[in-house]
């Protein structure tokens, strides 16, 4: 191709006499539309750096940190009225409760510190309060008082918004889940050293430690109460039953009882943790003790993570660890630690988990607040939050707002900016280790209904979709289009080629859905049907090829010689038909007869490889039919652009035609064929349709080739549509989106500059 | 292993190679024509009648009838069959099964099932079996009994028949009728009441809404409803009629039906029916094909309103790529001087053809969609918050988006056919006084113009067939509206639509039924083939004339 420049020498021939207005406005009109033209090209650089940075820019939040900053500090509300012994915020973050060790509930604005309600929890004469325990925050947040004489009381706090004059007012108030009457949990009437409720829809257990008595030494009982709906009654009854805990109690300084109410927890200080089954109230079950710090910590802080499936534990030493239920070896539960955050030297004094995501926030005996994510393994933010020691904490329910009491009286009212904690490099492309799964591993798994569900984000087995889909798509396409484009370059007879070459690029330009319709469903089955045909196919046509071409030398000349030269492609369709034929027809009872039944079922009896419909076989073919016609029409461009006089050059010193071919044309064409190569791996890095129908889109790491797969620009095409605009899902889309976009980027890129240092090449040449 | 020299000498010579890599070319070719024989096959025969066959079954020691089109033949070799749980004599080489489409979902609850040939006693094709093509649960298989009119008898046996094609032809004019006045007049009124509502809500917004302006808008309004409540009555008063008939029909299990004739679209006798009548029915299911609007979630009918959105969203799109395309060829060919500027735009314009689909569509929902439609609707349609009217996908950013990927196809044809031409025709024309504005204008382009349409038609017949982006960005399963209609502003480009690539994917993979989905979903894949095939075909032949103009102009 000559590149034709002529601005430069013939851009003036009318400057000499463009005096009138007339003239002017034309040399105007051209000087505007080269400006316009000019503009117009480079938007074209333009486009694809604005795709590039506005991925990046969607992408990029979910990389920095939380940021935290300090609204206002004030004097603790109604100081006067006891201890902390839970602090409480409510969804908007206007109100704070503060529950005190007098059982008085102090509700107070959270940005001032003004006491909005004063209210006393119903505590009897003649008892007093001697332990406290949080039920679980979310659920609006029930807490139990246990009393001197073996009463306990289960108290709600609530908050109504109203809009009065469009102006939002919430309206704290207390409510007695299960009636204001203290419940009487120990009959011999020993105080309640411990305690722990869950308020459950239909039941409600509570654990607790009695004290030491003359008689005897402390007990831990279970009581459970459970709603009975009576047929007649409108009422509905509760059920009790009791049991007691057949352990030592001494040293017990912690109870802690799951969301489903069938697992309990007893945490001694000295850092030993008991796990019993409770799904049969009447009958505890102890599974497992063991020391969970090591043996010079204590334990100083503990809660359940969101979900009440994992238990972060804080230590004197500064470190939080994850514990959850693993099943092991033997298929049993066991409580194992999953990982373990070191946050500073000091004590944990407080660990507050966040009620709607995998988050939790520890604060130190210094004082030093870090919020992290479980999951991703993140530390999102440290500050300092208050000067002394801080005595209580809590994260509000959306996670933006932190509220701090510390020793010197002082109430600590922070905005927290926390919006993608869920995603770290790490929990991206590394192994991870779920709750409730046996080991670290790659999964994704975007979305489910529940709402303490963990989200799952590791692009890994989508990237490895990716690359199994397009190295299959490429084992097909490679070998056909690249023999396909050296025959067709330069043995194949013009007056052939001339139709082969369109009739090859039409099929690039057959829509990929269909494509993928058909791979779906008409290939899928077919294959499943016919697996020993296609598979023998890969073996009998070849052969019946090289048969047939051994044969045609002995053919008389004269025959021989009335086929014109270089139209052996046409002489061979009826051969390739013909033993594709026959292998799908000897295939049937050689089949039978080799595998006794099908090859499926022999691969999953003999060799435990499992088969689904659609699979990466399918994906391969299907996809290896998209990108033939891209490397093939690329590469024949390359072969066939091979300056001429090196070839006549090869042949006129004797060498055969296929010597000249490897020795001489594909060597200075492979860089053409090498980005042709690279542009059809980025088309079948990218392909979505195909992959969407022609596979069963699970996202699975598997490499066998009767496996399905899950590709990222499926993935894209599957979960975009439902993701919520700006979180963390979406987002994550449009990494993998980005990653698309890289991969491309970089093999497209690449094969350009080769293509255009070839092009130069023969230009010189 | 050793071999003969002749044998040696041969795979010396490299002509096994060679031969292998011809196999390859027709292999490719095999394929190419094998996925296009596919298509056109099953495409083609989905319109014609098939015969419908009464088989006496035998399951399980007792007889039974079974009526229905014989769909697809499977042959199972013995082996095979028996360690899939089949008993096989041992003279039976093979297991022969019919798949038979019984139709009649809603008396038996599927509309498949597979007999087995050796229990087939006998098979006839009696002429007096009707299918009937109903608006709701599939096609009916059976005999008819009789023709009712307000639920009394009218006609029976063979009479039946003639009264029935009489009474559906009136049914269905009837039914024309409801049709047009449900989707245009009250649809029309529809929108125009929601159109007052924005107005209300506009001049509340701007403080205008005085009572002047109240009285006025409610005039309007109940100028609007006494219409609606005319149409109202008059489509009762429709209803009314068509409720009226039905017919009476014997299912193969000798049970009665009645199917009111406002649910049947068409009854006919496909084994009476000779050559011409199936050509003509053939025909007749063609055009409905091509010009109706789909039933039953997309499974039966037309597929126009997706033909529709896919040539109105081509369209617009190619309003905006030619220019832009036409603009950067011009650049890189006409202005640019050829060095690193040209080197980077061409790596930007390969790259814009290499990024996958996809992320185009990605960056079109985020970019175009949500901010651009976002900001367009809160500097422009404050009145119709919350509800999205740019901020959500819709025919303008589909299109937009599609523009954005078939950029390249029409840079690189244009840019191709500008330069084929020769350049002493700039050189003639710059000699003679032009500027170079002119010389493009008057010269240059005009004679590159097969070039651009070229590209052009590439560029539809891309975005034609494109559809993991637009599933992002603007195409729904069904659209309620067309994006084009009577009411002004006429073009409505917010408005999601339907297309044909992603009326494939849906229908054949999304659908309840996907089985009996299946055959609509070969013809339109048929359909979009044709359109394809035939937009590619015309931009080699564009191609090659342009090529042989250059030769003589060169030569």
């Amino acid at each position: 191709m000559s590149e034709t420049n002529t601005h430069v020498k013939y851009s003036s021939t009318i400057k000499q006499n463009s005096s009138s207005y007339h003239e002017r406005w034309r040399l105007m009109k051209d000087l505007l539309a080269r400006y316009g033209v000019i503009a117009g090209g480079l938007s074209v650089i333009f486009a694809v750096v604005l795709i590039f940075f506005y991925l990046l820019y969607v992408v990029f939040p979910l990389f920095i940190s939380a940021k935290a900053e300090l609204i206002s500090q004030y004097d603790v509300p109604e100081k006067s009225l006891g201890k902390t012994v839970l602090l409480e915020m409510e969804e908007q973050n206007e109100v704070g409760a503060r529950f005190t060790d007098s059982g008085q509930v102090v509700f107070f604005e959270a940005a001032t510190g003004k006491t909005v309600l004063v209210q006393a929890v119903a505590i009897p004469q003649g008892a007093h309060i001697t332990s406290f325990s949080q039920g679980s925050p979310v659920n609006e947040g029930a807490v139990i008082y246990g009393l001197s004489d073996g009463r306990a009381v289960i108290v709600k706090h609530q908050y109504k918004v109203t809009y009065p004059n469009n102006k939002r007012v919430i309206t704290p108030s207390l409510k007695y889940p299960l009636g204001e009457p203290p419940l009487v949990l120990d009959d011999s009437g020993s105080a309640l050293e411990k305690i722990a409720v869950k308020v459950g829809e239909d039941a409600t257990s509570i654990v607790v430690k009695t004290a030491d008595t003359p008689k005897g030494p402390g007990k831990i009982r279970l009581v459970n109460f459970e709603r009975e709906q009576s047929l007649f009654a409108d009422e509905a009854a509760l059920k009790r039953t009791d049991s007691v805990l057949d352990v030592p109690v001494a040293g017990i300084e912690n109870i802690l009882i799951d969301k489903e109410g069938s697992n309990l927890y007893l945490v001694s200080a000295d850092g030993r943790l008991s796990f019993f089954d409770i799904s049969d109230k009447s009958s505890p079950v102890l599974k497992q003790a063991q020391n969970v710090v090591k043996p010079e910590y204590k334990i100083s802080a503990i809660t359940f993570l969101n979900g009440d499936l994992s238990l972060m534990i804080g230590d004197s030493g500064g470190l939080v660890s994850q514990w959850s239920m693993v099943k092991n070896a033997l298929n049993r539960p066991e409580m194992q630690r999953i990982r373990a955050f070191k946050v500073s030297d000091k004590p944990i004094v407080v660990i507050n988990a966040e009620q709607r995501r995998k988050g939790f926030m520890t604060i130190d005996a210094d004082g030093n607040m870090g919020i992290y994510h479980s999951t991703a393994e993140r530390e999102l933010i440290t500050k300092r939050v208050s000067d002394s020691l801080p005595s209580a904490a809590v994260l509000s329910p959306r996670a933006n707002a932190l509220l701090a009491e510390s020793a010197d009286g002082k109430m600590h009212f922070w905005h927290v900016d926390n919006e993608h904690p869920e995603v770290s490099i790490r929990s991206l492309w590394q192994q991870v280790w779920y709750e409730s799964y046996p080991k670290p591993d790659y999964i994704w798994q975007s979305s489910s209904a529940n709402s303490d569900f963990e989200p799952k984000y590791s692009l890994t087995p989508l990237v490895f979709g990716t690359l199994k889909a397009a190295f299959y798509a490429m084992l097909i396409a490679m070998p056909l289009s690249l023999m396909g484009a050296i025959y067709t370059a330069y043995f194949m007879a013009p007056g052939m080629r001339q139709y082969v070459k369109p009739t090859i690029e039409l099929m690039g330009a057959l829509p990929t859905v269909i494509l993928g319709f058909l791979a779906g469903l008409w290939l899928a089955p077919f294959i499943e049907e016919h697996l020993a045909g296609l598979l023998s196919l890969f073996m009998i046509i070849p052969v019946g090829v090289m048969l047939f071409a051994y044969a045609f030398q002995y053919i008389p000349k004269p025959i021989r010689q009335k086929i014109p030269d270089g139209w052996d492609a046409a002489l061979l369709m009826p051969v390739i038909l013909l033993s594709g034929w026959f292998a799908f027809t000897v295939s049937v009872p050689l089949e039978a007869f080799l595998f006794h039944g099908t090859l499926r079922d022999w691969f999953k009896s003999e060799l435990g490889i499992g088969y689904d419909q659609r699979n990466a076989l399918v994906v391969g073919i299907a996809m290896g039919f998209a990108v033939i016609p891209t490397i093939f029409s690329i590469a024949e461009d390359a072969i066939f652009s091979v300056p001429k006089h090196l070839t006549v050059g090869s042949l006129a010193l004797g060498a055969t035609p296929w010597q000249t071919m490897t020795k001489v044309v594909l060597l200075t064409a492979s860089p053409g064929i090498f980005s042709a190569v690279m542009i059809g791996l980025g088309r079948a890095v990218g392909e979505t349709m195909i992959v969407l129908m022609a596979t069963g889109n699970t996202p699975v790491m598997d490499l066998s080739i009767f496996q399905g797969l899950r590709t990222l620009a499926a993935n894209i095409a599957v979960e975009m549509p439902e993701s919520e605009v700006d979180s963390t899902h979406y987002r994550v889309l449009f990494l993998a989106a980005l990653v698309l976009f890289l991969f491309t980027f970089i093999f497209n890129t690449l094969a350009e500059i080769i293509r255009q240092r070839l092009r130069e090449r023969y230009s010189s040449l | 292993m050793i071999m003969p020299t002749r044998m040696k000498a041969w795979f010396k010579s490299g002509s096994p190679w060679i031969w292998l890599n011809a196999a390859a070319v027709s292999t490719c070719l095999i394929m190419v024509i094998a996925v296009l024989g596919l298509v056109t096959v099953r495409g083609i025969v989905h319109f014609w009648p098939a015969k419908v066959a009464q088989f006496s079954y035998q399951q399980d020691d007792a007889l039974q009838t079974v009526i229905g089109e014989i769909v697809d033949t499977s042959v199972t070799p013995a082996a095979m069959a028996k360690s899939s749980g089949y008993k096989m004599a041992d003279n039976e080489e093979s297991l022969v099964q019919y798949q038979i489409k019984t139709g009649n979902r809603d008396v038996s609850g599927t509309d498949f099932r597979w007999i087995l040939e050796r229990n087939v006693k006998q098979q006839d094709y009696p002429a007096e079996m009707i299918v009937v093509e109903r608006r709701e649960w599939g096609n009916f298989y059976g005999r008819l009994i009789s023709v009712k009119e307000a639920g009394k008898i009218i006609a029976t046996g063979e009479q039946a028949w003639p009264v029935v094609q009489e009474k559906l032809d009136a049914a269905l004019l009837v039914f024309k009728e409801i049709a047009h006045l449900e989707k245009k007049e009250i649809g029309s009124i529809n929108y125009s009441l929601e159109q007052l509502r924005l107005k209300q809500r506009r001049l509340e917004l701007k403080n205008l809404l005085d009572d002047a302006a109240k009285k006025q808008l409610a005039d309007e309004k109940a100028g609007f409803e006494t219409e609606y409540k005319q149409y109202q009555t008059q489509l009762n008063a429709l209803y009314q009629q068509i409720r009226r008939d039905s017919l009476v029909a014997k299912t193969e299990s000798g049970s009665e039906l009645e199917i009111p004739l406002a649910k049947v679209v068409r009854v006919y006798r496909p084994n009476a029916m000779n050559l011409i009548d199936k050509i003509g029915h053939y025909g007749i299911k063609l055009v409905e094909f091509v010009s109706d609007d789909p039933r039953e979630a997309n499974t039966e009918g037309g597929i126009f309103p997706a033909i529709f959105g896919t040539i109105l969203m081509v369209i617009i799109m190619s309003i905006i790529v030619t220019p832009f395309g036409v603009i950067a060829a011009v650049y890189l060919r006409e202005y640019a001087k050829q060095g690193f500027t040209t080197r980077l735009i061409r790596i930007a314009v390969n790259n814009l053809a290499g990024v996958p689909s996809v992320v185009y569509g990605v960056f079109g929902l985020g970019f175009f969609v949500y901010i651009l439609g976002g900001n367009i609707d809160r500097l422009f349609f404050p009145e119709s918050a919350p509800a999205p009217v740019f901020g959500t996908p819709g025919l303008m950013w589909a299109s937009i988006t599609l523009a954005l990927l078939t950029l390249p196809v029409v840079i690189v044809s244009t840019e191709e056919g500008l330069a084929r031409i020769p350049s002493s025709i700039r050189e003639g024309s710059l000699a003679l006084g032009a500027t170079k504005l002119e010389t493009l204008w008057l010269t240059v382009l005009p004679m590159a113009s097969p070039a651009m349409m070229t590209g052009l038609i590439l560029a539809v017949a891309r975005a034609a067939g494109e559809v993991a982006p637009l599933m992002l960005v603007g195409v729904v399963k069904l659209a309620p509206t067309l994006p084009l209609d009577g009411n002004s502003p006429f073009l409505h480009l917010d408005r999601k639509f339907m297309h044909l690539g992603f009326h494939i994917y849906d229908v054949g993979f999304q659908s309840p039924n996907v089985e009996a989905a299946r055959p609509l979903v070969y013809a339109t894949a048929f359909l979009l083939v044709v359109v394809i095939i035939g937009l590619n075909l015309a931009a080699i032949v564009i191609r090659n004339n342009l090529r042989e103009k250059y030769r003589a102009l060169e030569g």
